[in-house]
């Protein structure tokens, strides 16, 4: 970015536009077109990084990537033109692909209604009238600011099956066989959920800010109708809410379908083999595999592609159904 | 957060108040299982970090297993693990938090100056094609992260930068769609009259933009400042992929290949896990208030 340029041009032809009423009426309009154009200019000269990071980290990549998903590009070595050969791979001869994808739709299943209601939930705990809230809230907030990694090896030992704190209060409590977690294939999802809804306040903050946004007169007249937190809750909070419930639900779902946790590479010992038995083995996980594991450029992009299709679908009847359910004030 | 600031006036004025007509038993009721919800929940966030600190603080691995858990440091109070994990031999931690800082400091530079230069047109100058540029920039928030991945990855490679910071510092430069949106939305709240006021002073937009708009804007430039140091202290994936040379590895990096390795003494991984979440945190408690409602304006706005 050039400071300079910016600055010159509208600088000068600003000081003489006093003249303007001594002059005939084109030159003040020719003069209005320089105005325009100088403005112009300088809004471009402003956007410049943008544009240049649109087309070198937006626009190159995205047409590049089309262009490796139909080679057999290799890290090392350059691809041949294999038409669709790849995604017919994927799609008909590649069991941990579809392993992958059985693991990211269960993860979607499960944590979206479940960090939805939970994130919801403790925002309107918070959204209570009464003293200490503040505090409250700073300290469910704590995890969202760690980083995946510090959480995940914190976990990762917190759920250890044998000597675990998790497992050691569970047998105290007298379950003498708790789940081994992490270990588990069977549990290693339940654990990684558990380690999501740590950081649950993350939503409930947006949430929280939603739910402040509703004016309180509404509740005022329900309750002297004679209206119960639940009708209240039912008729006034949920409907008034949708537009943010509608943002998260998009939010959610477009990270769970690419959910890339850090902790899966810690408990997988360093690796992308993503889990016991592949039991964690996500979708962006199989990506990074066969990318940056096997080298497999084009069909890991190949991959990709197919993912953010899948994504598309998904976020396409999210959005179908917003005209049922999310009610906007301005309607 | 200001609905309970003027709850107390409201209850003053009386009548309107409809926590009044709800008896006071049934009130009391409800406001301790309201703390009650909130200190279960607190305990979930607090006991694990606070077993953290008791782990970190233990003179070996013997300790650390015992039954009961303990969340709470009482018997062991060994500092010197910290010192232990930041001079550990064959570790270079303050080699970790060294690399990590100029990351951190160089995102947060170009995160800054990128993203405010970026918003100021969006928000104040008039030029052809503003709507669909804006439009445009609204899209790229829902780009496919897992396609780009990997054409990047190869673009930095093949011009030479894999091994070296600049792919992850360089993208920073060109500005982040969702920052953009956040400071165009505040920088629309100041008033024209100041910009107007300076270009009859004989201003120009540079000028306007650096000494009203961006003085005014930084509040939102703070939340972006503090969102940068976040993301790029707590990144893991993009170190990961692009730095080969263990001595440039960022602190998340390091640990976690820490993890993996045979015979990690766990009190000293605890201390060194401690001490990467401390800059957040310390971020976390001194730019509270500007954090939190910076994500919920990002929310709602959404």
């Amino acid at each position: 970015m050039r400071p300079g340029a910016g600055e010159a041009g509208p600088g000068t032809t600003g000081g003489a536009a006093m003249d303007v009423p001594i002059q005939p009426i084109w030159a003040a309009r020719r003069r209005r077109n320089q105005l325009a154009n100088a403005e112009e200019r300088a809004a471009f000269l402003f956007m410049s990084p943008w544009f240049i990071g649109l087309i070198f980290f937006l626009v190159v990549p995205l047409v590049y990537a089309t262009w490796i998903s139909l080679t057999d590009e290799q890290l090392l070595r350059v691809g041949d033109f294999v038409g669709l050969d790849n995604y017919a791979t994927v799609l008909t001869n590649d069991d941990s692909f579809w392993t992958s994808m059985r693991v990211t739709l269960s993860w979607v299943v499960m944590t979206t209604p479940l960090f939805m209601t939970a994130g919801l939930g403790v925002a309107l705990l918070l959204n209570q009238k009464l003293p200490g809230m503040n505090v409250f809230r700073t300290i469910l907030y704590i995890p969202a600011v760690l980083s995946g990694v510090a959480v995940a090896i914190l976990w990762f030992v917190l759920l250890n099956g044998e000597f675990g704190a998790v497992n050691q209060l569970l047998r105290a409590i007298g379950i003498a066989n708790p789940p081994y977690w992490f270990e588990d294939p069977t549990w290693a999802m339940p654990a990684l959920a558990i380690v999501g809804l740590w950081g649950i306040g993350g939503n409930a903050v947006i949430y929280l800010a939603g739910l402040q946004n509703i004016p309180p007169h509404l509740y005022e007249a329900a309750s002297i109708d004679g209206a119960g937190d639940w009708a209240k809750f039912r008729q006034i909070t949920l409907p008034m809410l949708s537009p943010t419930l509608f943002f998260i639900l998009i939010n959610s779902l477009v990270g769970a379908i690419l959910v890339f946790p850090a902790t899966v590479f810690v408990i997988s010992g360093g690796t992308f083999r993503g889990g016991p038995d592949d039991s964690l083995l996500f979708a962006m996980y199989y990506i990074y595999r066969k990318v940056f594991i096997e080298g497999l450029m084009g069909y890991g992009t190949a991959v990709a592609w197919l993912l953010t299709l899948a994504g598309c679908v998904v976020v396409f009847v999210a959005f179908r159904l917003e005209r049922r359910f999310v009610y906007y004030e301005t309607q | 957060m200001s609905a309970a600031r003027n709850a107390p006036l409201r209850r003053r004025g009386g009548a309107l108040d409809p926590d009044r007509l709800v008896p006071r038993s049934r009130r009391a009721l409800r406001a301790t299982a309201v703390y009650a919800a909130l200190v279960v929940l607190s305990l979930f966030i607090l006991l694990p970090i606070g077993w953290m600190l008791t782990t970190a603080l233990k003179p070996d691995t013997a300790t650390i297993f015992t039954f009961p858990p303990e969340f709470i440091p009482t018997e062991y109070w060994r500092w010197e693990n910290f010192v232990d994990a930041l001079t550990a031999e064959g570790e270079p931690y303050l080699r970790y938090v060294f690399n990590t800082t100029v990351l951190v400091l160089a995102n947060m530079t170009g995160a800054v100056v990128a993203n405010s230069l970026i918003a100021y047109p969006f928000a104040r100058l008039r030029f052809r094609g503003r709507n669909t540029l804006f439009v445009i920039l609204l899209a790229t928030l829902l780009l496919p992260a897992p396609v780009l991945l990997i054409p990047q990855f190869l673009l930095f490679f093949h011009i030479g930068w894999y091994g070296t910071y600049l792919p992850l510092v360089v993208p920073s430069f060109t500005g982040n769609a969702f920052f953009i949106f956040l400071l165009r939305q505040y920088m629309r709240t100041i008033p024209r009259e100041l910009d107007e006021a300076a270009r009859i002073d004989g201003a120009g937009y540079f000028t306007i933009y650096r000494r009203i708009i961006l003085p005014l804007t930084a509040p939102a430039l703070t939340v972006v400042a503090v969102f940068t140091f976040l993301g790029t202290w707590n990144d893991f994936f993009g170190p990961l992929i692009y730095l080969q040379d263990p001595d440039m590895f960022t602190v998340a990096v390091a640990l976690a290949t820490q993890v993996s390795r045979v015979g990690v003494e766990w009190n000293l991984l605890m201390a060194s896990n401690l001490l990467a979440i401390i800059p957040p945190l310390a971020i976390y408690f001194i730019a509270q208030k500007k954090l939190i409602g910076g994500i919920a304006s990002v929310g709602i706005r959404g």
